[in-house]
């Protein structure tokens, strides 16, 4: 393993019972990237970044991160990452001082001028005028400041996030990347989970998980480029009926209607006109033209081929 | 295990219980209202019965032998009536739970001492008063000096507890009960609280141990426990003037261990539990026993043998032996040291178990 590899996993498998939540995972993250974990609600998103921290064993597969092998040097690993979990979990019924004072003892934070440090990090995550409001009643946005705060006090080497934005405003959310954005130019390695593409595309490097399979991998800008399928722009006056259309059609993959126009992909090779003539068929005037792919069409595609490679090895 | 992170526990646990209204009225509410609702009204020893007299003798004598029975407190002999029919009639209607029928032949009787001189009429369908009236029926009812033989010539003396007052047995067995109800409670939804809430999520990715959580989730209610127990006893001089024979240093210690014991076994059920309501389930599943077998309501050594047996098991059992020895008989702790080890062995075994089922993991 390069010194610059942060987490390093090989054929990662977790079973719960009968479900197989994260099915031969191998992922590598270098040091200062903001890698990224998109995939649909149960794609396994949250066990893989519980196993990478140590909070569950996986069923099969090795995992290096920081340099310790997991699971066995779980609690070593503990003091070097900073884990923020999907649901808020400071303590309510404490303030914002007594909360951050609270994970700064269970960090072992040095106690000469740790007032002066938690006023410096409540400063940066603007909290300062909430440090006496008890955390149950600060708003998404700022609960969300408070647990990262909480969450990077100990300057971690690699921080977890699972869905970090989830229940928070637009503008919260791109202050929230700010400061994420911060921490990777002081050198920590992020793996941030979310299902926004948005954020997903901020990433340097993306791993799409469907299914609890890893069905891509790469930066953004390098899986919509290398998109096989391509997506058509079509308009037409009657898009609810040209959709019913096309999604009968072999070549179409998926269809969204923006706005009054139709994004279409299709399968690879297949050009604008077959949908003009199908849509002519039925009896609707429509045009069609190339666009550029996005990461959603990244996405779509990448989720709705998973069945068919599967059955890889 | 640092002492600063355990300490940080105990502070937020503290901070969190200020906040906690309800769970604070609790730790002073329950203790006040059992020992008012218990001390008054569990009381097996029956005084005030309710009970009419029926003098068909009439003489100085009889009248001597009523006033001596009245003086016992047994029977309130709030009715006079004259003859056995209208006593009856009044026993029938609830009246009176007794009466006290003194024949007229009584002096021919207590002369020949062959048959009993007084006649009890009880209501028998009450267990508890026809155990009253048992006691009663061994009532010397010699007048003068000269009088040797008795109906009954059994003396019952009554040792630790003159004036039979139920409240002087009650009240320590209360300690222990409002220990046993509100401690196992409060630790038994703590750590499934922290789970529900998803605290547990974020402690266990930091470098906590599992000793650190469990042990600084215990011993705040170490301190509850104490305050709890000073309330009753203080209330226990006022409301019912129980003494403490013994030292109360022994009797504060013998508390401080089984306190321990109670939170050990609160915090054991807390990893059995999925939900805090599962974990309030749990808890109430653990007081019935301790409160039925313990001897606590019934004494101990009426119990099958299988049923002591099981009994020993209980915390509770061993803490009232050790509270009533040191209350009520005045004993030191070197005598009671069987039921102090008992209890020390519960608490290793719970608090073991414990940080052995806790894992740093959520699977």
């Amino acid at each position: 393993m390069s010194a610059e590899t942060v987490i390093r996993t090989r054929g990662l498998s977790k079973r719960f019972g009968a479900t197989l939540a994260v099915d031969d995972l191998s992922l590598e993250v270098t040091r200062g990237e903001v890698y990224g974990f998109l995939g649909p609600n149960g794609s396994g998103k949250s066990t893989t970044l519980r196993m990478l921290c140590g909070l569950l064993t996986p069923s099969a597969g090795e995992i290096t991160v920081l340099g310790h092998a997991l699971p066995g040097a779980a609690e070593r690993l503990k003091r070097e990452l900073g884990y923020m979990t999907q649901r808020f979990a400071l303590y309510r019924d404490l303030t914002v001082l007594e909360n951050l004072r609270f994970l700064a003892a269970l960090h072992d934070l040095p106690t000469a001028g740790l007032g002066r440090r938690l006023d410096a990090l409540m400063a940066r995550y603007t909290l300062g005028e909430l440090r006496h409001r008890l955390a149950g009643t600060l708003s998404g946005g700022q609960q969300q400041r408070l647990a990262l705060a909480a969450t990077v006090m100990h300057a971690p080497a690699l921080l977890l996030l699972d869905e970090p934005t989830s229940a928070v405003d637009p503008q919260s959310r791109r202050d929230f990347w700010e400061a994420l954005f911060e921490l990777a130019d002081a050198g920590t390695t992020l793996l941030v989970s979310t299902h926004y593409m948005d954020e997903a595309e901020r990433c340097t490097r993306l791993a799409i998980l469907d299914h609890g399979r890893l069905v891509a991998d790469g930066s953004p800008r390098a899986l919509m480029e290398a998109l096989p399928e391509s997506p058509l722009r079509v308009v037409t006056d009657r898009p609810r009926q040209a959709q019913q259309r096309l999604l009968a059609l072999p070549e179409v993959i998926a269809v969204a209607q923006i706005g009054t126009a139709l994004r279409v992909l299709v399968v690879p090779g297949t050009a604008p006109e077959t949908l003009t003539r199908a849509l002519k068929q039925a009896g609707l005037s429509a045009s069609a033209r190339a666009d550029t792919p996005s990461l959603e069409d990244v996405f779509v595609a990448a989720t709705r081929r998973a069945p068919a490679t599967g059955a890889a090895p | 295990m640092s002492l600063r992170r355990l300490l940080a526990v105990i502070v937020k646990e503290l901070r969190q219980l200020r906040r906690d209204r309800l769970t604070f009225a609790m730790i002073v509410g329950i203790p006040v209202m059992q020992l008012i609702l218990f001390g008054y009204a569990i009381n097996l020893d029956v005084r005030g019965l309710d009970a009419a007299v029926v003098d068909q003798a009439g003489t100085a004598h009889s009248r001597e032998i009523i006033d001596a029975i009245g003086a016992s407190q047994v029977l309130d002999l709030r009715y006079r009536v004259a003859t056995p029919r209208a006593a009856e009639a009044l026993l029938r209607a609830g009246r009176i739970s007794a009466a006290l029928v003194v024949p007229a032949d009584l002096e021919v009787r207590l002369a020949r001492g062959d048959r009993p001189a007084l006649q009890l009429v009880v209501d028998g369908a009450d267990q508890v008063v026809q155990a009253a009236a048992r006691q009663l029926a061994r009532f010397p009812v010699a007048g003068d000096a000269g009088w040797t033989r008795r109906v009954d010539p059994v003396e019952v003396v009554n040792y630790y507890n003159p004036e039979r007052r139920a409240p002087i047995n009650t009240v320590p067995g209360l300690i222990g009960v409002i220990l046993t109800m509100t401690l196992v409670m409060f630790t038994a939804i703590a750590l499934v609280r922290e789970r529900e809430n998803g605290n547990l999520e974020l402690l266990i990715a930091t470098p906590l141990s599992r000793w650190e959580l469990t042990l600084g989730k215990v011993v705040p209610f170490i301190a509850i426990g104490l305050v709890q127990v000073t309330l009753v006893l203080l209330l226990g001089d006022v409301l019912f003037a129980v003494p403490i024979r013994g030292s109360t240093a022994a009797l504060y210690a013998a508390a401080l261990v089984f306190i321990v014991a109670n939170l050990a076994l609160g915090i054991f059920l807390s990893t059995l539990a999925r939900s805090q309501f599962q974990a309030m389930q749990l808890a109430v599943f653990t007081f019935l026993p301790q409160i039925l077998l313990s001897g606590f309501m019934f004494p101990f050594a009426g119990m099958p043998r299988a049923a002591r047996w099981f009994a020993e098991l209980l915390p509770l059992t061993h803490f009232l032996r050790l509270i009533r020895g040191i209350m009520l008989r005045g004993a030191g702790l070197a005598e009671l040291w069987p039921s102090l080890a008992a209890l020390g062995v519960f608490t290793l075994l719970m608090l073991g178990l414990t940080v052995s089922r806790l894992r740093k993991r959520l699977d």
